[in-house]
């Protein structure tokens, strides 16, 4: 469903991804690990479609599709979703007016009329519950004054409302704690149904104890130099990264 | 008798004087304005000897003043004498079909999510049986009339109720208040007289949308409205559809009194032609608008949008004169490519206990200067006043101005002045964050705009902040991106 090869991007003149080869088939979930600054989220950001980033290499297959020659909101409307690592706050607007502008925008795409308001509040409450958020939450300015730990619950909850078929979690679960990472997770994992996959940004394995990966990759340097099953995770968490530099040959100071 | 001579013998020197000849059956007074013109409007509209009398004075006194030049924008000078002052309110040539209608002024029609019906009488198509503008009108007017409620042209009212208009025309914007003030004293066109007698409450927005001879009147619209003890009324202005005009410049005065427990909001969508893209062309907007609390326990509410013109220069103001009185203003101001803005508010506490209350979202794009002119004043005797002014402004792009100017003058030493302040930019990140939730650019930011000014739509009729929302978008569009 997403087939990334040899993909290059940069900015500002400066070379950020210098060569990545992904392939995601429907319904698997792949970890992506990796030191700060290695190009994670640079990585979600020109899936994504974000502006700043000048691709200048390489070819990403979604769907079928040419991923680069579609416009960001394209992309969304194609069914990929980024849980954004620091969401923006909107005054003004809220949660609730914004997701459903968004799903409308969605369906107008996809040549259906906007979702009634009797069915766009029963699948609200369906999804509130699903990743138990509240309502008082939804009825405030997108993200303003919300906590670390809210906004990314109200990412969460974005993605339960626009169902995409790929979802990009860029560090989700930072700045969450114990239980909001327990329910963000299960969030995500009732939202596995076989087809659906996922690519996980993250820096901790705990979060692989609850959204278990078929695989995952470590990014360094703008490449993905290693590719595993989930205990390649515990290996990272016990070892850290020093062992992937030996690997390369990089030399490591004691 | 003497007198009626010597004004005859005036007409016909300065007929000479002028080499023109005052004829009552022209449809245009030639350029420039001088006592004749003033004359010729008066008798135009068969005005009695106090109307002519009062536009004379007003003359007088505007050829002693001097065209303002404090506010924050600039323009080529207007030449006063270049001006034609009346001529008659002409039918709009009638279309026999909305394909006749300029293709650009219907596709911003639809996006307004105007109704046919109503985009035909907007630009001029004979309207079919159904719905006729002037029978809905007729029909309000009876049942306002009903109630007492006195809702007509000026035109009208000077005619039918010259009590009421010698009581209160010019009481609350003096004549010579200022420069455009006396203009429009001397040469106004029409404009609504609204009255609304003790203890009425008015049961409907009263709107020129549904007054018969609205259209014409634009140049020197002359408002005043009076609500007696205990009323209560909504007034509505303008239009949301793009409203173009041959006249340049645009001197309207509003005046609105409200007496002991009396209530009037005004709401007013302003969307005069702003000129192209180069900043071409365009409206001058100089309007004078003032309330006056003269009631203990009174309220005024300004509520704008002002989307259109090149230049604008306009103050709704509230003088808080009884006790316990309460004055709002609630603005978005949006400019874009060329436009200048120059607006705000003046509060000013006479009375104890009275309170004020100003919200102002300015927003700009392209190149357009956006300020806001604030005035808060307590007298000396206005015991416990209370102000709140917050003063928001959103940038899109980095070639635009927003300016703020908030004047505080306070005498008296219990009252309590708030002002904040707040400037901010679309941040590009906000934009890709909505691209990536399906939204495109253009969806995109006039969401982020109607957040930005919520609390000021928020204010607006109903059925008026659906349309003044997506007016706000059409203003911006093309701005970002
Ligand atoms: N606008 C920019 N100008 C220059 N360098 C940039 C810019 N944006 C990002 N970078 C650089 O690109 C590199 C990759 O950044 P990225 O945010 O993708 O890292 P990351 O792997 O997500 O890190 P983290 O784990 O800290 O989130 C970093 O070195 C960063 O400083
Ligand atoms: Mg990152």
């Amino acid at each position: 469903m997403l087939s990334i090869k040899n993909l290059q991007a940069r900015i500002e003149e400066k070379e950020i991804l210098k060569g990545i080869n992904l392939d995601i088939k429907p319904g698997e979930v792949h970890a992506i690990m990796g030191p700060n600054g290695s190009g994670k989220s640079t990585l979600a950001s020109v899936l994504a479609g974000r502006s700043d980033y000048e691709v200048t290499g390489g070819e990403v297959e979604f769907n079928g599709k040419d991923l680069l020659e579609l416009s960001p909101e394209d992309r969304s409307r194609e069914g990929l979703f980024l849980a954004f690592q620091y969401p923006i706050e909107i005054p003004g607007v809220s949660t609730t007016n914004f997701i459903k502008t968004a799903v409308n925008e969605v369906r107008k795409y996809k040549g259906q009329d906007p979702m009634d308001a009797v069915e766009f509040l029963k699948k609200m409450k369906e999804k509130m519950k699903l990743v138990e958020i509240d309502q008082s939450l939804l009825t405030r300015s997108l993200n303003e004054g919300f906590s670390g730990g809210e906004k990314k619950r109200n990412e969460i909850f974005q993605m339960a409302m626009l169902e995409p078929s790929l979802a990009i979690l860029d560090e989700t679960d930072s700045g969450l704690d114990i239980d909001a990472l327990r329910i963000v997770a299960e969030g995500v994992n009732k939202l596995r149904d076989g087809n659906r996959s996922f690519l996980v940004i993250t820096h901790y394995q705990r979060l692989l104890d609850y959204i278990v990966p078929d695989y995952v990759h470590v990014l360094y340097k703008g490449k993905i130099v290693k590719s595993g099953g989930k205990e390649l995770a515990l290996e990272l968490e016990e070892k850290g990264y020093d062992f992937i530099k030996e690997e390369l040959g990089e030399s490591v100071e004691a | 008798m003497s007198e009626m001579l010597t004004t005859l013998e005036q007409t016909a020197l300065s007929e000479y004087k002028y080499g023109w000849v005052t004829n009552i059956e022209a449809d245009e007074a030639p350029p420039g304005l001088s006592e004749d013109i003033v004359r010729f409007i008066s008798a135009k509209k068969n005005e009695p000897e106090w109307m002519l009398e009062w536009r004379l004075k007003a003359f007088r006194q505007w050829q002693k003043m001097e065209v303002p030049r404090w506010s924050n924008v600039s323009y080529p000078d207007v030449d006063f004498q270049a001006i034609k002052y009346y001529s008659a309110p002409k039918q709009k040539k009638v279309l026999n079909s909305l394909d006749e209608v300029d293709p650009e002024l219907r596709a911003t029609f639809e996006k307004l999510g105007i109704s046919l019906d109503e985009q035909k009488r907007l630009s001029g198509v004979a309207v079919d049986a159904v719905i006729d503008s002037v029978s809905v009108a007729t029909t309000f007017k009876t049942q306002l009339a009903e109630m007492g409620i006195i809702f007509c042209s000026m035109s009208e009212a000077i005619q039918e109720h010259p009590e009421l208009i010698k009581k209160w025309l010019g009481s609350v914007v003096p004549v010579t208040d200022n420069f455009y003030s006396a203009l429009n004293s001397a040469v106004f066109s029409d404009g609504s007289f609204c009255y609304i007698p003790k203890g009425v409450k008015c049961p409907m927005e009263l709107s020129t949308y549904f007054r018969i001879n609205a259209a014409g009147t634009g140049q020197f619209e002359r408002t005043l409205i009076v609500a007696e003890e205990g009323s209560y009324v909504s007034y509505l202005e303008g239009c949301t559809a793009p409203q173009r005009d041959e006249n340049q410049l645009h001197a309207a005065v509003v005046e609105i009194v409200a007496l002991d427990n009396a209530e009037v909001k005004y709401s007013t969508v302003q969307n005069w032609y702003p000129g192209d893209k180069e900043g071409k062309g365009g409206i001058y907007n100089f309007v004078t608008k003032r309330g006056i609390c003269s009631g203990i326990n009174s309220k005024i509410s300004w509520t704008q949008v002002e989307t259109g013109s090149a230049v604008t220069w306009k103050y709704p103001s509230v003088i808080l004169k009884g006790d316990n009185s309460v004055g709002e203003f609630y603005s978005v101001a949006v400019t874009n490519n060329h436009q200048q803005a120059d607006t705000g508010t003046k509060m000013i506490h006479l009375g104890k206990n009275t309170k004020s209350r100003i919200v102002s979202k300015g927003i700009s794009a392209g190149f357009s200067h956006n300020s806001y002119r604030g005035l808060v004043k307590v007298a000396p005797n206005a015991v416990n006043a209370r102000n709140f002014s917050q003063c928001d402004s959103l940038l899109l792009g980095d070639k635009c101005g927003a300016h703020t100017f908030p004047y505080i003058e306070v005498k008296n030493n219990t009252a309590q002045v708030e002002h904040e302040a707040t400037t901010s930019k679309i941040g590009e990140d906000q934009i890709f964050y909505c691209n990536q939730r399906g939204l495109d650019t253009e969806t995109a930011v006039a969401l982020i705009i109607n957040g930005f000014a919520k609390e000021v739509m928020n204010q607006l009729p109903m059925e008026f902040a659906v349309e003044a929302q997506k007016l706000l978008a059409i203003s911006l569009e093309g701005s970002v991106g």
